[in-house]
């Protein structure tokens, strides 16, 4: 492979935010390099050989969890799932304690998903393993976002130029602050859209222009990130109802009129089908939601190996 | 016991003086001032050649967590870092555990501090009943054991007729009602000030609006009833606002700010150091400009620290769960010198007046001036005096302190307390 000397030059990936487009374009380079693997019969590379991984998730979750267990083990490496759940607060350890204890196992990499925002980035401090953030309460998820970004460039060729809108919950969303930044950052024209209640203040000052009505903030879009809406938020008053919800900001068939030409439609999973999209449009020809699942591996394995190979 | 502090600058606004003076200190009192006064036999001399000799410094705003949570701070340890930053008196608020609302945790209390304090610790009572917002405590019986203010600091009272209720009786025994402006509602679990960096940083926000609804609220009741009202820690331009034309209505108000609020704005979360965490949150630039600007037209009437010592197991966890508060005793002084007087050109004498005069006046102390028979609570300052701030040399229990590493410039060189030296540099 042309990248295998490549390299992060940080120890960590702790968000898109500091990332340089630089860095960006070799992880996505390398992430495509690495998708040839999974096209072999045996899906696998001696690169990460005898390096220990730990995926410590402090949250449910299938597909990241998973998608970082496969790409480890297609480098060779040796994974630990770590499940905390909430089991660890109830004994009165600490998240540093957890993780402290975890390190003495000598990792070279721990994964962390983490439902409160800057986890990841207090114990990057306390580590001397690599740390990198799968989702950190509503901060950011930046493997989720260069995963957004590789299916985007191989549907479409290029970013820069492009109108990519997401439409849904940003509030509370760490896959749209990190997919904002990412798209923003590689040349696209980014649109936020939702019900004004899940819009956070100054989104403008991260990259995206703002809109309430959704046919306006799909006009010409050439990619629609659809974020999950979580039914409980109904409860905190951010909306109404799903049947409200789905009328103002549900992507059906019909709404996809308003896009341009050969628009794809992307979604971070799982879905709900009825609430923010469409079954028709979900299954239908723009949508590459499966797509991004494969891509997902071959991300996590560029991002894998280049903080490995940083390291020496 | 006779002490001579010679050649300092002495600033004492409420007798109009600023004016390099020597100050005669005999049997714990103020004897006199004046230019080259005569030493008396045995008397020790100290030279203030090129310091500021000002009233003791007083903290309107302090959590000395004893009784109750004596592993973060207690009343002595909390005294002596009020000492060691240049205080002479602190008001201590009353969220202990118990809650300070009646006679007999007041009396702990003083009791304690007469023990241990080097200084004079003036507590706070509460509002209401286990601050819990809903009955009165007994805050005449507190009153006569040795309260200063009543007030539910941290845990604002919700209901608006119990709030006009306790500031029509306060007023029976001249108490001030210190208020914590927040709407609990509108700053539900919110971590930082809601904005840009709110946004960036994927926590929730605390609105400006949650802070000035309150305060509305409580300018309203103040002026229907009559009462003194304090408003703490004010944090947002508009609620400077409010306070300006309360003031120019005639309610009797005044207010303090905080160092980190008028030092630090919420970019300084980006990295999620819990000492970044405090209510109200650290703001905007724009709100952090227009404090200094109603410290320097005196809009706002006082410097206090809401000194909140933590257990750092309190604070070293994930920034949703780590408590609110920090630790400001030791460091306030520093940067009202680095940063309003040296930076801002805010003159000594109103910083003076922001920490000794007015907060004085406010608690209805006879401190806070140097007039002769005055109490001799004295604070030296060596306006060019350069400090490094070090958390594991603090007095105070608590660590949790932003400043950690900081490099100011002007400091407290010595403590006085009734003619005693508690503290020097």
């Amino acid at each position: 492979m042309a990248t295998k000397r490549a390299a992060l030059k940080r120890k960590d990936l702790l968000g898109i935010e500091p990332l340089s487009v630089e860095e960006i374009h070799l992880i996505l380079e390398t992430a495509s390099s690495f998708q040839e693997v999974a096209a072999r019969p045996v899906k696998k590379v001696p690169t990460l050989r005898g390096r220990t991984i730990i995926n410590l998730f402090f949250e449910p979750s299938t597909r990241t969890r998973s998608s970082f267990e496969l790409a480890g083990k297609r480098l060779s490496a040796d994974i630990l799932n770590f499940t905390a759940s909430a089991s660890s607060v109830v004994k009165g350890e600490t998240l540093l304690d957890t993780v402290l204890n975890l390190e003495s196992m000598a990792p070279s990499i721990i994964v962390i998903r983490h439902p409160a925002s800057g986890a990841p980035h207090q114990l990057a401090g306390a580590c001397k393993a690599s740390i990198v953030n799968a989702g950190d309460g509503m901060h950011e998820h930046p493997t989720q976002a260069l995963l957004d970004a590789l299916t985007v460039l191989q549907k479409k060729g290029s970013i820069r130029g492009l109108n990519v809108t997401l439409v849904g919950d940003l509030a509370h969303s760490r896959v749209a602050r990190s997919d904002v930044l990412i798209f923003s950052r590689l040349g696209a024209r980014v649109t936020v859209c939702g019900p004004p209640t899940l819009i956070p203040l100054e989104m403008e000052r991260l990259g995206a222009r703002v809109v309430f009505d959704m046919d306006e903030a799909l006009r010409g879009a050439d990619c629609i990130i659809m974020l999950r809406i979580q039914v409980e938020r109904q409860t905190q008053a951010f909306f109404p109802s799903i049947r409200e919800y789905f009328r103002w900001y549900g992507l059906t068939e019909e709404r996809m009129h308003q896009a341009a030409q050969g628009a794809i439609v992307m979604h971070p999973g799982p879905l709900n089908r009825g609430v923010e999209i469409a079954s028709e449009v979900a299954d239908g020809p723009y949508s590459v939601i499966l797509d991004q699942v494969a891509n997902g591996i071959a991300v996590r394995m560029a991002v894998l190996y280049l903080l490995s190979a940083g390291r020496g | 016991m006779v002490l001579l502090i010679q050649n300092g600058l002495l600033i004492d606004p409420a007798n109009n003086v600023e004016d390099r003076m020597d100050l005669l200190v005999e049997g714990g009192k103020v004897a006199k001032t004046g230019k080259r006064l005569r030493t008396p036999r045995a008397a020790r001399v100290i030279d203030a050649t090129g310091w500021v000799v000002a009233p003791g410094f007083i903290d309107l705003h302090v959590h000395f967590r004893e009784p109750g949570r004596e592993d973060a701070e207690t009343i002595e340890s909390g005294a002596q870092a009020a000492a060691a930053g240049g205080f002479t008196s602190v008001v201590c608020m009353p969220d202990t555990q118990p809650v300070n609302d009646n006679e007999a945790i007041t009396r702990f209390i003083l009791e304690r501090a007469a023990q241990v304090s080097p200084v004079n610790v003036f507590p706070a009572g509460a509002l209401t009943s286990r601050s819990e917002g809903e009955t009165l405590s007994e805050m005449g019986m507190m009153r006569e054991a040795g309260i200063v203010a009543v007030t539910d600091d941290g845990r604002p009272v919700p209901n608006a007729q119990v709030m006009r209720r306790a500031m029509e009786y306060a007023r029976r025994f001249d108490l001030v009602v210190m208020d914590h402006c927040e709407d609990p509602q509108l700053s539900a679990d919110g971590a930082m000030h809601e904005g840009y960096y709110s946004t960036l940083l994927g926590l929730r926000g605390i609105s400006p609006v949650a802070e000035e609804v309150h305060i509305v609220r409580d300018l309203l009741l103040a002026e229907l009833t009559g009462a003194r009202l304090h408003l703490a820690h004010l944090s947002t331009r508009g609620a400077l606002e409010m306070l300006r034309q309360g003031k120019k209505r005639g309610v009797a108000v005044t207010a303090e700010v905080t160092p980190h609020h008028f030092t630090l704005t919420d970019a300084a979360v980006v990295g999620y150091n819990t000492n970044t965490k405090m209510k109200p949150p650290l703001r905007s630039q724009e709100d952090v400009r227009a404090l200094i600007a109603a410290m320097k037209d005196g809009t706002v009437d006082a410097i206090a620290t809401d000194h909140a010592p933590h257990n750092i197991i309190d604070k070293n966890v994930e920034y949703d769960r780590a408590a609110f508060g920090i630790v400001g005793l030791e460091t306030c002084v520093s940067l009202a010198l680095d940063r309003l007087y040296h930076r801002e050109r805010v003159p000594l004498r109103r910083l003076v007046e922001l920490l000794s005069t007015r907060p004085a006046r406010i608690i209805g102390v006879d401190r806070g001036h140097l007039s002769p028979g005055a109490m001799a609570d004295i604070t030296l300052l060596d306006p060019e005096r350069s400090v490094r701030v070090d958390v594991e040399r603090f007095k105070s229990r608590g660590r949790n302190s932003p400043f950690h590493g900081w490099e100011l410039r002007g400091a407290p060189v010595m403590t006085m307390v009734k003619g005693r030296v508690v503290w020097q540099a």
